[in-house]
């Protein structure tokens, strides 16, 4: 999946380096497609990071959200001129050569990979301050989505990205050069991480050195994934606050796609296999067989429910595809659309149950408890 | 061999076996079985195990069991980043993982002001200090003091306070109807923002006075002084007698454990008077929770005045932020009725969501989120500097004060949180810090030179998180070294004693607060 998703990051590269040279709305949408295709991959991988220190340390360079976009470019005025929560709230450091930061003048007279992540990336500690990433190049393609919950994403003029006399939005240059930098960012990181998973990679030998660990990796990667992180904090706050700042990925309302993939991430662990994005598949021993052969009852159910939430999430992205986005769904009054989230939501959740039964019945101890049980050994739980 | 020889091996091997099963009971500190007579969330068998496991060490050349964990079953990896600090306990289930989540969401979540089409997000303010809880609590981590003129000043904030003037205020305190006698303009916090169309409070000016301070073994120290002033009154002067003192945003780990601790296992440790005579009082902060009749312990906070977690969150959303709660219902904030365009702007209340700006779910899940950020894992408790230095920190009366550890209540509300063995290295008690470290007012039971001894956990791990190590109530400290050399009142004994090591000692007393 790291490699898939190093190989879409790029053709995202080329397509931006094409944009670049020929801005015109052809290249434009030939940009924001292919970062459409690079999130395919990359949103299935995600399923690793939790149970993973090393991905999930690495992870913030990457795909943070949400993101203060006047860190970066221009805004609309109603996004407000300044806010406490963020003094760096309209920085917009594409046309700010030498912005503050806790009232100290940084040198912006450059913009390279190093501005962006030594200096610009959770600037402050304040942690929506995210420079780099899919989410950073997601709104330099996109532009602001100023429809709020109703209908439409971002709108950004291919002139953004001009040269001379026909640039909008005020200094291409410095935007173009954000815009290619933040590009290579995340195909070094991308890069770093395939190297990861690699025959000697530390995040492989970790999972593989010890097998009750690797398992225990596996099934809280999912588990997590699937309740907290997507069930919780990115479908059930939406619900509770009616927020369109409460969508993955705002910009672009591809939130549907990303939400599924996440979920196709969470299935393919299951199931041992995982279809590339040259359409074969690769296809190894797998949690569903270990539970078949050692728990046929438990693996029954644990097929019913990955299914279903297969299925709701489905539901979601074909909602998404074909009648309304999904700020839109999450709109107060939306009765449909919100249905349509909440039932994966409860799909999402559903799923864990068996999962944590699995990790009970195999006897692997607690999915998240490690450490020695020697009473001894400094590093003992007291019980 | 001979008889004699053999009579001999005899004889050496039994006193060695003698010396074994010596060390054995060593190792087991011998704890009067009284202890923890009010644990009644206990067995007996449980509570001299809790006396023996929270017992100072026989034998400091080894790390004692359990101690790597500081935080029991919630310990999570202590990573080298800014993230150390923003991990869900270790041992959450996943649906607590879930409510972790949207906690970590609404902690970051900005909130706007009234009105907004966002309705649930609305009822910034009016006066308020920052937008979002992260704003303050900079990567669950240590706040900081403005850096340059003209720097935000948003995680530090003043509150200000008169000392009592007469009984009818010296009795409202003494009552708990009242923490502190606030200004009659500004309240008892300076908001140095506001929503449009409302005047802000006033500005934090700071300045500092550089001092060196002379150390055993030629080395020397500049601590630097601050001066705290409030510019661009926004309502004409303060009232006779009212001064600011900072307070900046405190580490967010642990929190849950130490809500967990019984207040009796504290109150025990309490010697208001100094009984014993070492020099260290340590009184209980006693609070009256929301009209509550009943005194309850105060645990939270610089001067330990919140009892419960939820109370805390309740108030810093409300004096922080402006927005009301079922603790707070005010929708108007911390505005009084000298500011009547504060009072007179919208609110952020709307029937279809409830009766407060942030709804009992919203507290819910925030305070939830606060009780459930771990404390990383110690690094290196088995080196032999650590170990000299954990024995000197005891040995200089450091733990009199930073009291080791506690076993908490077995009964506690979250099951994650219950009957784990933790290290915060807190009494949980105000102690006097001396002058220089003085907010020169009284609030609650403590004056202005008492505040709650600061649990040490995580410690080692505030420069990854933080990118500083400033330190005390207002960052004054820039390291922990400056923080120790500011302590004074009880703490003066202690100070002293790591003032006149030897380098090499206050060296291995570092590394032990460094593991931390």
């Amino acid at each position: 999946m790291y490699e898939d998703s190093y190989a879409r990051a790029g053709d995202l590269s080329a397509a931006i380096d094409a944009l670049v040279t020929t801005p015109s709305a052809e290249s434009l949408e030939a940009a924001r497609a292919a970062w459409l295709d690079a999130r395919v991959p990359y949103q299935q991988s995600e399923v690793f990071r939790f149970g993973n220190p090393l991905v999930d340390d690495w992870e913030g360079r990457v795909n943070a959200w949400p993101l203060d976009e006047g860190l970066i470019d221009y805004v609309d005025p109603s996004y407000g001129q300044q806010s406490d929560a963020n003094p760096l709230y309209t920085v917009n450091v594409i046309s700010n050569t030498a912005p503050l930061i806790n009232g100290a003048e940084i040198d912006a007279g450059e913009i390279n990979a190093a501005l962006l992540t030594d200096v610009l990336h959770e600037a402050g500690s304040i942690e929506a301050n995210v420079a780099t990433g899919y989410h950073a190049i997601e709104f330099l393609l996109w532009g602001q989505d100023l429809n709020g919950t109703a209908e439409g994403a971002g709108d950004r003029p291919a002139s953004d990205f001009a040269t001379g006399d026909a640039c909008t939005g005020g200094n291409c240059e410095r935007r173009i050069a954000y815009l290619q930098a933040a590009t290579q960012l995340l195909l070094d990181d991308l890069d770093e991480m395939v190297g990861l998973w690699g025959s000697d990679g530390a995040a492989r030998k970790r999972l593989v050195d010890d097998p009750v660990a690797g398992v225990n990796a596996m099934i809280s990667g999912m588990g997590s994934l699937s309740y907290g992180e997507l069930a919780g904090e990115r479908m059930k706050l939406g619900l509770v606050l009616h927020d369109p700042e409460e969508e993955h990925d705002c910009f672009s309302d591809n939130t549907h796609n990303s939400h599924y993939y996440n979920q196709i991430g969470i299935a393919n662990v299951y199931w041992g296999e995982y279809e590339r994005i040259d359409g074969t598949t690769v296809k190894g021993a797998s949690l569903s067989g270990l539970a078949a052969d050692e728990l046929p009852a438990l693996a029954a159910e644990l097929d019913t429910a990955i299914g279903a939430a297969t299925d709701a999430l489905t539901a979601l992205k074909q909602r998404g595809d074909g009648v309304e986005a999904y700020d839109q769904m999450i709109g107060e009054g939306n009765a449909e659309g919100q249905q349509t989230i909440e039932v994966a939501v409860d799909a999402l959740v559903a799923q864990t149950q068996p999962l944590e039964q699995l990790v009970a019945a195999l006897e692997l101890g607690s999915v998240y408890i490690e450490g020695s049980d020697s009473l001894d050994d400094p590093s003992a739980v007291f019980q | 061999m001979n008889r004699t020889l053999a009579a001999a091996a005899i004889i050496v091997a039994a006193v060695a076996a003698l010396l074994l099963l010596g060390k054995r009971t060593a190792d087991a500190p011998s704890v009067d079985e009284t202890q923890y007579a009010w644990r009644d969330d206990l067995t007996a068998e449980q509570r001299l195990r809790v006396a023996q496991v929270t017992a100072a060490p026989n034998d400091w050349s080894v790390a004692q069991p359990f101690e790597e964990n500081a935080g029991g079953a919630t310990t999570t990896r202590a990573m080298n980043s800014p993230n150390a600090f923003s991990q869900p306990s270790e041992n959450l289930s996943l649906e607590g993982r879930q409510q972790f989540a949207l906690g970590n969401a609404l902690f970051r979540k900005i909130w706007v002001t009234s009105p907004a089409s966002t309705q649930a997000s609305d009822g910034l303010g009016p006066l308020y200090n920052a937008r979002a809880c992260q704003r303050c609590h900079l990567k669950d981590g240590r706040g900081h003091p403005p850096e340059h003129p003209g720097d935000e000043a948003t995680s530090l904030l003043l509150r200000v306070a008169i000392e009592p003037r007469n009984d009818t205020e010296r009795k409202a305190i003494e009552d708990g109807e009242l923490l502190t006698i606030p200004d009659r303009v500004y309240g008892g916090q300076i908001q140095d923002v506001a929503v449009p169309g409302v005047v802000a409070e006033g500005k934090v000016l700071l300045s500092y006075d550089e001092a060196p301070f002379a150390l055993a073994g030629g080395e020397s120290v500049t601590l630097r002084a601050p001066t705290f002033l409030l510019g661009d009154l926004g309502y004409g002067p303060l009232e006779q007698g009212a001064l600011v003192s900072p307070r900046i945003a405190p580490a967010m780990i642990g929190l849950g454990l130490l809500e967990a601790v019984d207040a009796n296992d504290i109150l025990a440790w309490a010697d208001p008077d100094d009984a014993d005579g070492d020099g260290i009082s340590g009184r209980a902060q006693m609070v009256r929770a929301g009209g509550d009749e009943e005194w309850v312990l105060g645990r939270f906070g610089w001067k330990a005045a919140a009892p419960s977690l939820k109370a805390q969150a309740a108030g810093a959303f409300f004096n922080d932020m402006g927005i009301s709660s079922s603790l707070h219902p005010v929708a108007a904030g911390e505005c009084t009725d000298a500011q009547s365009d504060c009072l007179a702007a919208p609110s952020g209340v709307q029937d279809a969501l409830g009766p407060y700006e942030a709804s009992d779910e919203v507290l819910d899940l925030v305070t939830f989120y606060t009780a459930n950020l771990a404390v990383p894992a110690r690094r290196d408790v088995d080196s032999p500097s650590v170990l000299a230095g954990k024995q000197l920190f005891t040995e200089a009366g450091c733990a009199a004060c930073h009291r080791p550890s506690f076993v908490t209540r077995n009964d506690a509300p979250q099951e994650e949180l219950r009957f784990q063995l933790i290290w915060p290295y807190t009494d949980m008690l105000l102690h006097d810090m001396g002058e220089a470290l003085s907010s020169g007012r009284t609030v609650g039971k403590a004056n202005g030179r008492e505040w709650r001894t600061t649990p040490l956990w995580g410690l080692g791990l505030t420069e990854a998180v933080s990118g500083h190590e400033q330190l005390l109530h207002d960052g004054r400290a820039r390291n922990v070294l400056e923080a120790i050399l500011w302590h004074g009142g009880e703490a003066t004994d202690a100070r002293n004693a790591i003032v006149e090591m030897d380098p090499a000692e206050r060296e291995a007393l570092l590394a032990f607060l460094y593991s931390l």
